[in-house]
């Protein structure tokens, strides 16, 4: 789960990590009374979207005086971004944040990841602040320096100083970097969290260590642990078919193309994408219903597909393990009566009960077209949907 | 005999009187897995499906002499479970449980090191070793006696794997699910290793998917190590970056972990990777054809 910089930045207040005083704001008028507030000389108004590249998309502005600040604000709010993250579609400026200026002296990177190679949490550090990462990563892969953290003893002081000197960060700085790590690192395992990323981290004219952005996402896995950051998930950053799977505990995610599936298993669900595309189809969607979903759990599934209205046709992908596949045919019957369906469907069923499934659609007497195989029913449902 | 469980592999249910742990350990029992204990706190002197449950996982070692565990757990309470496994000592520890929080595994793994216990998992369907020994959730009938070993990271791609083979003869030894999470316990490289050294395994299927750089590492060491031939799968060849995709480690993160990197990796390694999931058994049958060994793997 993502958040605003705003949210992140307020949790990093909670563990001491410097960060310049701001607010949010929902209109032009709040904007003006939080700058208001602040009087600082220069006030940055900052587009609130749950995505990267908002400077270079023109979604921060610097305001020189409160007129500024209000007709900047009256021109990202409801703005539709576009930066390399959102994807063509954009997407709109519904909040803000309004942000003291700061006197940037020099601009470095630092982040917190998880390292799936050694199974701990790394601390990420660069001079080359400001910039993506992976394009840092790319160019001077020398420049990037990590800590790997041992969860015993969490990120130890002297790691931090390390990663500091590395940095290049002035040495009579070096001190409050580190201690800016150090809580850094404390909020990210407080908070369960799964990326911290601060770009850029800044040094100012009088010599403070600043945190200028705060990308945040958390474990999602961990969330149940975590009231206060369920709180802060912003349902206008997502799909509205994804929330709506979320409710049921179906894994979905909305993709371009024009072929529903629903599939057991994430590894299954993936790879049936992939053999849709194989034969020249494009998928819908991602959508793994679980290894224990009941009839009404397959209902919402199918409703969910078919209220895409790009979806020309739906495939079904089962092979039952534990999943029954008499449950998954009850279920389409259930929901294609429900809704209506008045598109192709192609089911292949696989596994436990597969005769008794088989059985239930043919008696249903939808049109259902079967098949074989995953390949068998991928080629059918691309002819049909053509 | 296959990898790691056999026919003598004596085993322990944690959580057993919960209601999926109950279904399959009536499913395990069935198939023939010696389920000698099961541990639920509280619930010691209880039996369920004539299996005599234990308050500790020490007690169930203490009183009947098991040397692996499945865990069936809740995610809130799994990383404990684990934990408690690894100090029974225990030889071999398989989680099942979903949905752990990955911070929890950061500090089990931490734990684990220099122990004795290998974990299996978490977020996997299991270990079979067919006819022997099955312990997790995986369609039992699927499954037949032979010579392929089967690992990967997805369990309904394990099946779709192991139904091909045996729908055309080919049996397996052992099939080995690692889990979709980014911290896990066992990785490729140590189940390909086992199915290096095991005088019944002629050939392996390893089915990766996108996230990390597990199957970069497992070519890697096929190339340098691995005597028999492999062919493989990876999952997630058209998933957008960014997007978790179902599994909490299907992910391609700052441009890494992309299905492409895989299959060139594998390629490189000289392991032959099928274009689609429908034809893993089709492209092992190749191989092994190839290799001479067809004759020997076709069991039935």
């Amino acid at each position: 789960m993502n958040i605003h910089e705003y949210q992140g930045k307020e949790i990093l207040r909670k563990y001491g990590v410097n960060v310049p005083k701001g607010s949010v704001a929902f209109s032009p008028e709040e904007a003006v009374k939080v700058a208001k507030e602040l009087g600082s000389s220069v006030t940055v108004v900052k587009a609130q979207i749950h995505a990267g590249g908002r400077g270079k998309a023109g979604g921060v502005k610097i305001a020189k005086n409160l007129d500024e600040v209000r007709t900047y604000a009256k021109e990202l709010l409801g703005k539709i971004l576009v930066t390399h993250q959102t994807g063509p579609e954009g997407k709109e400026v519904k909040r803000l944040y309004i942000e003291e200026g700061s006197d940037i002296k020099k601009e470095y990177y630092l982040s917190l990841v998880l390292d799936r190679a050694t199974s701990r949490v790394v601390l990420m550090g660069s001079e080359e602040g400001g910039m993506d990462i992976e394009e840092v990563a790319e160019k001077t892969p020398e420049k990037i320096f990590k800590e790997v953290i041992d969860p015993v003893t969490g990120l130890v002081p002297f790691q931090a100083r390390r990663m500091a000197f590395n940095m290049n960060i002035p040495s009579k700085l070096v001190n409050k970097a580190a201690k800016l790590m150090v809580g850094l690192y404390d909020a990210f395992i407080d908070k369960d969290a799964s990326i911290v990323e601060i770009n850029p981290l800044v040094v100012t004219g009088n010599d403070e260590v600043v945190a200028l952005d705060a990308k945040f996402n958390f474990d999602a896995n961990a969330l149940y642990r975590h009231k206060d950051i369920v709180e802060l998930r912003d349902y206008d950053e997502e799909d509205p078919k994804e929330i709506e799977a979320s409710k049921y505990d179906l894994s979905y995610i909305s993709l371009d193309g024009n072929i529903g599936c629903m599939v057991n298993g994430a590894g299954l669900a993936m790879a049936t994408m992939d053999t849709i595309s194989y034969y020249g189809g494009q998928p819908a969607n991602f959508l793994d219903v679980g290894g224990g979903a009941t009839t009404e759990k397959v209902t919402e599934a199918f409703k969910i597909i078919l209220s895409d209205k790009n979806v020309k046709g739906i495939f079904v992908n089962i092979f039952g393990g534990i999943m029954k596949c008499d449950i998954i045919a009850e279920g389409v019957i259930a929901a294609a009566k429900q809704i209506g369906l008045n598109v192709p469907l192609v089911v292949r069923l696989e596994g436990t009960n597969v005769n008794l499934g088989k059985e239930l659609l043919n008696a249903s007497g939808l049109n259902i077209v079967a098949a074989d195989s995953m390949a068998d029913g991928a080629q059918k449902i691309v002819e049909l949907v053509g | 005999m296959g990898v790691y469980i056999n026919a003598d592999t004596k085993v322990i249910v944690q959580g057993i009187t919960g209601e999926t742990a109950l279904f399959h350990t009536k499913q395990m029992l069935e198939y023939g897995t010696k389920i000698v204990a099961g541990v639920t706190p509280g619930k010691g002197g209880q039996t369920v499906e004539g299996v005599p449950v234990f308050n500790t996982v020490q007690d169930a070692v203490d009183a009947t002499g098991a040397n692996v565990s499945v865990i069936y757990v809740p995610a809130p309470f799994a990383a404990d479970a684990i934990i408690e496994a690894v100090d029974a000592e225990l030889d071999l520890t398989i989680c099942i449980t979903e949905h752990i929080p990955v911070l929890d595994m950061v500090k089990v793994k931490r734990y684990m090191e220099g122990k004795k216990t290998r974990l299996v998992g978490p977020n996997c369907p299991g270990v079979i070793t067919a006819d022997e020994c099955k312990i997790g959730i995986m369609p039992g009938y699927i499954h037949t006696k032979g010579h392929v070993g089967v690992v990967s990271r997805s369990g309904t791609l394990t099946y779709e794997a192991v139904h091909q083979l045996s729908q055309a003869g080919i049996g397996q030894t052992t099939a080995v699910g690692i889990g979709g999470d980014p911290v896990n316990g066992t990785n490729f490289i140590d189940v390909l290793s086992e199915f290096n050294n095991d005088p019944e395994t002629y050939a392996v299927v390893m089915i990766g998917e996108i996230g990390g750089t597990a199957e970069e590492e497992a070519a890697a060491w096929v190339k340098a190590n691995m005597t028999k031939p492999v062919v493989g799968f990876i999952g997630g060849q058209t998933a957008p970056p960014g997007k978790r995709m179902g599994h909490a480690g299907a992910i391609i993160s700052g441009g890494k972990g992309t299905a492409s990197e895989k299959i060139k990796a594998m390629n490189e390694a000289g392991i032959e990777v099928a274009p689609t999931p429908s034809v893993i058994g089709e492209t092992l049958i190749k191989v092994i054809k190839e290799k001479g060994l067809y004759d020997k793997c076709k069991t039935h």
